[in-house]
């Protein structure tokens, strides 16, 4: 096991390398640069500018500035944010994201597989069919519609909750964000684990539990469950992925100060560092997140032992 | 007293391509203690009448009839109080003690839940009475595997735990489902041996359901027979045996290859049976054959370790010859098959075709050479490419060996080699689904086949399917082979018709030979006790021969072939293993007509 990580951790190095690289350049090609919107600056002002943040170096050189402060864990200063640096941008905004991306997940998780296995257990009744078809709507919409139709209806039209906003980060103004991120996740979740329960209820130690008597209630739970869910452990690395790259949408629709909306001012803004730092940020945090995921399968599957 | 009565049982499913009618006007008694078997072939409704006894039946099945159990009948209960009675007045293990445990859950947790379900007991309680029947079903250890997951036990042990978790609650009746079949025939013979002694032991009635009649004569007082649905006949377990009075029984009786019978002799003239072939007349000679596979160790810094799968085997087969190979689960013959024809690397050793080492061939002349030995599989309808039809499958080949061949010749050849194989030629058009196990091992002999080979190694190509369709398929091999002049390598882990087939028969243990001899040799005068404790597992169908010889039952179970013991391999589980034994590893050497590694051959024979 710890041979498989350690393993895992080396092999993840090149991947964050390559996306690193990938996106450094990309963000260089982008036209424009950090200082293109303000109004015109002195030419001799830019070129100090220009120079304080090395930008007047050779494109190589820069990334190979960038590689060695991201070995001491320095995400360089902020073009946009005066006076931040980007790991302490990063620190502000993502507490926010974590809380909604969190609450995303656990809510796609609870309902996802409770929805997914009453589906299995009333296989082809009406129950399975319109849980299904509402769930392949859920996949089909993507949020960015999804989620203003829902501040129409809940906010605009019923004034239940409010449209937008962190406000003081209480209940009420997390639960549209949180329902708008979850829905796609809850719809692929119900789906799989009702898949996954269906092929299980069929194996044939569901049978002998049968055989020994034992109440359907306690199969489900006991013995059913646990293989049912593993396909839904594989889904939660991509679902990570997904969630983040919904959360920089979801924020700017319903502008939460988190880390994707810093990751999309910055990216209109050419701050480069830190549309960088939040790349690299959430790209560490997904290959690890996949490890992690990894691990706990061979937690829950003790036929799976990583060597 | 009876203590269950079945009566006009039926079972109907209810099936997209209309009903099926899978169990017709089944009646049959069970009297307290009493051991009952019944006999099919798949698709006999055997296992279906049983299942539907207790509310097992898949969701499209439906039962009809009475079935009396303690003054209830079992098929007018509602589920609550059918699941009282199961897995504590009636229990029932299954074929697949792989798939029948739960790998997810410890031993543990699968069988205190079993007590705890239908008794008030506590954790304590119920945890100390399953280790005493993991006890009593003799498994070594019993405290440590308790905490077991199913993978880490084998196959015999896990199905020993299925046993005992039957027997927690002391059920008046035992429901067997093909209990052995997917077990060795050493293991087989201890999981029955084990059977009787609870059946005298704590009195549980036992229903046996099973193919294999050497099981049911062993074990059952009384038989039921039964073919599509219908019971053809029923009685005392002699009765059946020695005076069938159905036409079908007989059937059956006659289709099942016996150890204790001599050979029919299908073959023809030159292919003399039992002859040692003389060298230089091989077609293929292996010579110290090695496989070995890296197994990955634990730990951070450990390294890879070697399991030998074959260790050091040498064989030669001449023209129109057979070659059995026999062995347990594991003992490496399946992966001698696969390298002798360069399905898995050989890590050393060589292989000689017609006279030609295989490695010293190029590319072009070693796919040539190919066409002169050819392979069939264990598992009929997945060795066959479920998207192609039977005509594709049988002539690519064709399309790979002879190009020079047009459409229409391709064509020809490959409804003839159907036909032979006695397949259609009005069938090239259909898909393996819609074929049965035997036929679709037909088609895969006819692929093998196709090209006119030399030599066609068989591995297991029998042990997935029915004692009938086994007959017909090993009936089909001779043919073909006294037709044209085949060399057989035949791999089967039923020692029956591998003497039913074979000239010369070859044990395994571990990845090494243990014994080679010709037929009668091996089968009259096995040299290795290994070979005489394989020989006295396999059940014979015959009551009182069954029920009256005197056994060599192996205990324990295959060594890890990752750490196999010193000296030999066998002598672990040997009753005649000495100190040498584990010192000196045994030689294959000549002792009389028979080559056999064993020190104590010698004294053995002389008795």
């Amino acid at each position: 096991m710890l041979r498989y990580t350690v393993r895992r951790l080396l092999g993840a190095i090149p991947t964050l390398l390559i996306l690193i690289a990938l996106a450094f350049f990309m963000i260089r090609a982008a036209p424009g640069g950090p200082f293109d919107a303000e109004r015109a600056l002195l030419p001799e002002i830019e070129q100090n500018l220009r120079a304080v943040y090395h930008l007047d170096e050779p494109l190589y050189l820069q990334f190979l500035r960038y590689l060695g402060g991201l070995l001491q864990g320095d995400f360089g200063p902020s073009f946009q944010y005066r006076d931040f640096t980007v790991t302490e941008l990063i620190m502000a905004g993502f507490p926010v994201s974590l809380r909604i991306g969190g609450l995303a997940m656990l809510l796609a998780l609870a309902v996802g597989v409770t929805v997914g296995s009453i589906a299995a257990l009333r296989q082809n009744t009406r129950i399975d069919y319109s849980v299904m078809s509402v769930s392949m709507t859920g996949i089909s919409i993507p949020n960015f519609v999804m989620a203003p139709m829902l501040v129409l209806v809940f906010a605009v039209y019923l004034g239940w909750l409010p449209a937008g906003g962190l406000g003081d980060g209480s209940f009420a103004n997390l639960v549209l964000p949180v329902i708008s991120l979850a829905l796609p996740q809850i719809a692929y979740i119900s789906r799989l684990t009702r898949g996954s329960m269906i092929e299980v209820l069929r194996s044939n130690f569901i049978r002998t539990a049968r055989a020994q008597g034992l109440p359907e209630r306690k199969i489900l739970l006991r013995h059913a469950l646990k293989p049912a869910l593993l396909p839904v452990v594989s889904y939660l690395g991509p679902a990570t992925a997904a969630v983040i790259t919904g959360s920089v949408v979801i924020e700017q629709i319903f502008s939460i100060p988190g880390l994707g909306r810093f990751f999309v001012q910055g990216a209109l803004n050419r701050d480069y560092t830190l549309v960088m730092g939040v790349v690299v940020f959430y790209g560490t945090l997904i290959v690890v997140f996949n490890l992690l995921v990894d691990l706990a399968y061979a937690w829950l599957d003790p036929k799976v032992k990583y060597a | 007293m009876s203590l269950l009565t079945v009566e006009k049982l039926n079972v109907r499913f209810a099936t997209p391509d209309g009903e099926v009618h899978a169990v017709k006007d089944l009646g049959f008694d069970l009297a307290k203690g009493e051991t009952l078997g019944i006999v099919g072939e798949s698709g006999s409704g055997k296992s279906q009448s049983v299942l539907s006894l207790l509310g097992l039946l898949a969701d499209n099945g439906r039962a009809a009839g009475t079935a009396r159990f303690e003054n209830r009948d079992l098929l007018a209960l509602a589920e609550s109080e059918l699941r009282e009675i199961r897995g504590s007045r009636i229990s029932m293990i299954f074929q697949d003690p792989m798939t029948s445990l739960n790998p997810y859950l410890t031993i543990a947790d699968q069988m205190t839940q079993v007590v705890r379900e239908h008794e008030t007991v506590t954790r304590q309680a119920a945890r100390e009475r399953c280790i005493e029947m993991l006890e009593a079903v003799r498994i070594p250890e019993a405290e440590a595997r308790f905490n077991r997951y199913p993978h880490e036990l084998s196959g015999g042990m896990r199905q020993r735990v299925m046993i005992a978790s039957s027997l927690l609650l002391n059920p008046e009746i035992l429901i067997a489902d093909e209990p052995t079949t997917a077990l060795d025939v050493t293991v087989q013979a201890q999981i029955l041996d084990l059977m009787r002694d609870l059946n005298d032991r704590y009195g549980t009635a036992i229903i046996l359901i099973t193919h294999d009649l050497g099981v049911v004569a062993g074990l059952c007082e009384r038989v039921l027979v039964m073919h599509e649905g219908e019971l053809k006949e029923r009685g005392e377990v002699r009765d059946i045996f020695y005076r069938p009075q159905h036409d079908y029984t007989r059937r059956l009786l006659d289709a099942v290859p016996r150890l204790d019978e001599e050979r029919v002799e299908k073959l023809a003239a030159g292919a003399g049976s039992g002859v040692v072939p003389e060298a230089g007349e091989a077609l293929l000679t292996v010579d110290d054959l090695k496989v070995q596979f890296g197994i990955p160790g634990d730990g951070l810094f450990a390294g890879t370790r070697q399991l030998r799968a074959v260790d050091g085997v040498s064989l030669s087969l001449a023209a129109g010859e057979t070659l059995g190979v026999v062995g347990e689960s594991g003992c490496g013959k399946s992966t001698l098959a696969r390298a002798i024809v360069k399905l898995v690397p050989k890590s050393a050793g060589r292989v000689c075709l017609l006279g030609r080492e295989m490695d010293a061939l190029d590319r072009e002349t070693l796919g040539e050479m190919r066409r002169s030995l050819q392979i069939i599989f264990q598992d009929p309808l997945a060795s066959l490419n479920p998207r192609m039809t039977v005509g594709d499958i049988v002539s690519e080949p064709l399309w790979t060996h002879r190009p020079e061949l047009d459409k229409g010749s391709v064509r020809q050849l490959v409804t003839e080699v159907l036909e032979r194989v006695g397949i259609g030629g009005h069938q090239l058009n259909r898909y393996p689904h819609e074929f049965s196990g035997g036929q679709c091992q037909r088609i895969g002999i006819a692929r093998a086949l196709v090209l006119k080979p030399r030599i066609i190694i068989c591995d297991e190509p029998v042990s997935a399917l029915d004692v009938s369709i086994q007959a017909q398929i090993v009936d089909l091999l001779m043919d073909l082979q006294s037709d044209f002049g085949l060399a057989l390598v035949f791999i089967a882990h039923d020692l029956a018709v591998v003497r039913h087939i074979s000239h010369r028969v070859m044990v395994m243990y571990l990845g090494t030979i243990m014994e080679v001899a010709s037929r009668e040799d091996l089968y009259e005068r096995p040299a290795h006790p290994y070979t005489r404790a394989l020989i006295s597992a396999v059940p014979i169908p015959d009551p009182d021969l069954e029920r009256s010889r005197e056994r060599e039952l192996l205990s324990g179970d295959l060594p890890s072939p990752l750490d196999p013991p010193s000296g030999c391999r066998f002598r672990t589980r040997c009753r005649y293993a000495i100190d040498r034994c584990a010192a000196e590893t045994p030689k294959l050497e000549l002792l009389d007509s028979t080559l056999v590694a064993c020190h104590r051959a010698d004294d053995l024979r002389r008795g």
